[in-house]
């Protein structure tokens, strides 16, 4: 496997021999991952290869189904996420995560993303206001919403709500954002406006997003990995992986001759 | 196809039918109580106690039980009921013996016949306990049988809502219990009320049981342990001991309108409720 030299600053996590498994099922097989601070890294791969496990396993989001069993190690910088000091409220604190379908809580926009802050203790009303302006800026919703703050957030269309679930991310200011295929609910234009952000905010944070669509791995992407019946295939740059794939199977992918 | 089609019509005629008759036996049940009741209900009726053993005055001490009963069993079921419902659907592992019998056992309670759990308030409440017959033995009496439709009714509410709602507040870094409460119990309000307004009609249609526990007492239920009769209990004895049909009918109006008034209070606060965010 092709991992990616790089020094060691520039890693923000790290998997070792990560191994998943559902009751008896061995869902991932030893993955060796490093994901690069402020560069976006696609995890591709059909259904079923465990891409979305792995990324499940970033936020220690796995416990939550019922017979999981983990081995091998994440580490978030050089803390092991796997051990017994971790506080998992404070890693999800640190390693936020949007959903493939955008789940806006039933409140009104500013709530929704005043829910993270207030739940980490934020009181203050001027506080918490910045907070909710600054988020919104970032996920390109200030423009649309910001004169809209009390409207009920499931008034707002699919696209906007899957960039306010962003912003909801954002307010509790992690490093790293993980996103299980955001756009698969969304129209082609608000895809777009997706990828545009996705795009800016790798400046400030780490990105880790999983898709099926190999085009948009392609366009916003810096690092990409193959996943397949729960092993990781090839990892590299995009740009290489895509025009010079070094696995057979990768090729076979990427050229659309299964999946 | 012309077969088809007429065999659809001829379908669509006998669901038709069926829906209708729904329709004309409650308006049927509804307009006779309505008719046969109306002619002893007046202000009176509804203000004064009762006298010479309900032939006399009004109903006001039944109502006042009623109402004093069922508050009462709210008020010790749906804390337990909505708990339970919270235990099992975000705390327990499903596949745990103590959820599956915590879940056995609100289904088998579901079943069991009103007087079951009566003779069971008598026994327990009114004689092991010493509370006597009091609004409050029936008031628990009553409680433990509604517990389990507030429990079912509560978790199937939660289940409803809880499933994306959970992972994307757990995903913030909120606790089990913040996400609970911020997001999934009042997405779950509405099923959960749900369940109290059937519990609710169950408590204020129960006889039997609340004989043998609350008594039937005509007097003004002001302690909790107190006697007192309820409006059901009433209309039961007016109409079994021949004191007064007429009356017993004027009663059944009365509980008719209290229970549709209770709906839609409860409907109201709901809309008002969820319309605020939905």
């Amino acid at each position: 496997m092709d991992n990616v030299v790089s020094t060691k600053q520039e890693i923000k996590m790290k998997s070792v021999d990560l191994q998943v498994f559902y009751q008896d099922f061995q869902a991932l097989h030893g993955i060796d991952m490093d994901i690069k601070a402020n560069h976006v890294t696609a995890l591709i791969g059909p259904s079923g290869c465990g891409k979305s496990t792995f990324l499940r396993t970033l936020n220690r989001l796995n416990e939550l189904i019922e017979g999981t069993t983990i081995k091998g190690q994440v580490y978030l910088d050089d803390q092991a996420i796997y051990s017994k000091e971790m506080d998992v409220v404070g890693l999800r604190k640190r390693v936020g995560m949007v959903f493939q379908k955008p789940s806006v809580f039933p409140m009104s926009v500013y709530e929704n993303v005043a829910y993270g802050p207030r739940i980490h203790g934020i009181k203050n009303r001027g506080q918490l206001d910045e907070i909710v302006e600054k988020s919104l800026r970032a996920a390109n919703l200030w423009e649309e919403m910001g004169g809209r703050l009390h409207t009920p957030a499931a008034r707002m269309s699919g696209g906007q709500q899957q960039r306010l679930v962003i912003a909801r991310v954002l307010a509790v200011d992690p490093e790293v954002i993980l996103m299980d295929e955001p756009a698969s609910a969304l129209d082609p234009i608000s895809t777009s406006k997706l990828e545009e952000l996705i795009a800016e905010l790798k400046r400030a944070y780490t990105i880790v997003i999983v898709t099926h669509n190999m085009q948009q791995a392609a366009r916003v992407s810096d690092y990409t990995g193959f996943f397949l019946n729960g092993q990781l295939i090839e990892f590299n740059r995009t740009k290489e992986l895509f025009v010079n794939p070094a696995n057979q199977q990768t090729e076979d992918y990427i050229t659309g001759r299964f999946g | 196809m012309a077969g088809a089609s007429g065999k659809d019509k001829l379908l669509t005629g006998i669901f038709w039918l069926a829906g209708i008759f729904i329709v004309l036996i409650l308006a049927g049940i509804i307009g006779y109580v309505l008719f046969r009741g109306a002619s002893s209900l007046s202000l009176d009726f509804i203000l004064q106690p009762p006298s010479r053993a309900g032939r006399l005055g009004g109903i006001s001490t039944t109502i006042v039980g009623t109402v004093y009963l069922t508050l009462l069993a709210l008020l010790a079921a749906v804390p337990v009921g909505v708990g339970s419902a919270i235990y099992l659907e975000e705390y327990a592992h499903s596949r745990s013996r103590f959820a599956k019998l915590v879940n056995l056992t609100a289904e088998t309670l579901a079943g069991i016949p009103s007087i079951v759990f009566g003779l069971f308030g008598f026994v327990f409440f009114v004689i092991f306990l010493g509370m006597g017959w009091s609004v409050l033995s029936g008031g628990l009496t009553m409680a433990i049988m509604i517990l389990p439709t507030i429990t079912r009714t509560a978790q199937e509410a939660i289940l409803a809502v809880a499933g994306e709602y959970r992972e994307n507040s757990l995903a913030l870094g909120a606790s089990r219990w913040q996400t609970v409460r911020r997001v999934i119990l009042p997405s779950a309000l509405p099923g959960i009320v749900t369940g109290i307004i059937l519990s609710i009609g169950r408590a204020v249609g129960e006889t039997a049981a609340i004989i043998l526990t609350a008594g039937s007492s005509l007097g003004m239920p002001v302690s909790p342990m107190d006697p007192a009769r309820t409006m059901s209990v009433h209309l039961y004895i007016m109409a079994m001991e021949g004191i007064s049909t007429e009356r017993a009918f004027g009663t059944a109006c009365l509980i008719v309108v209290l229970i549709v008034i209770i709906n839609y209070l409860a409907n109201l606060s709901l809309s008002r409720l969820t319309k605020a965010m939905r």
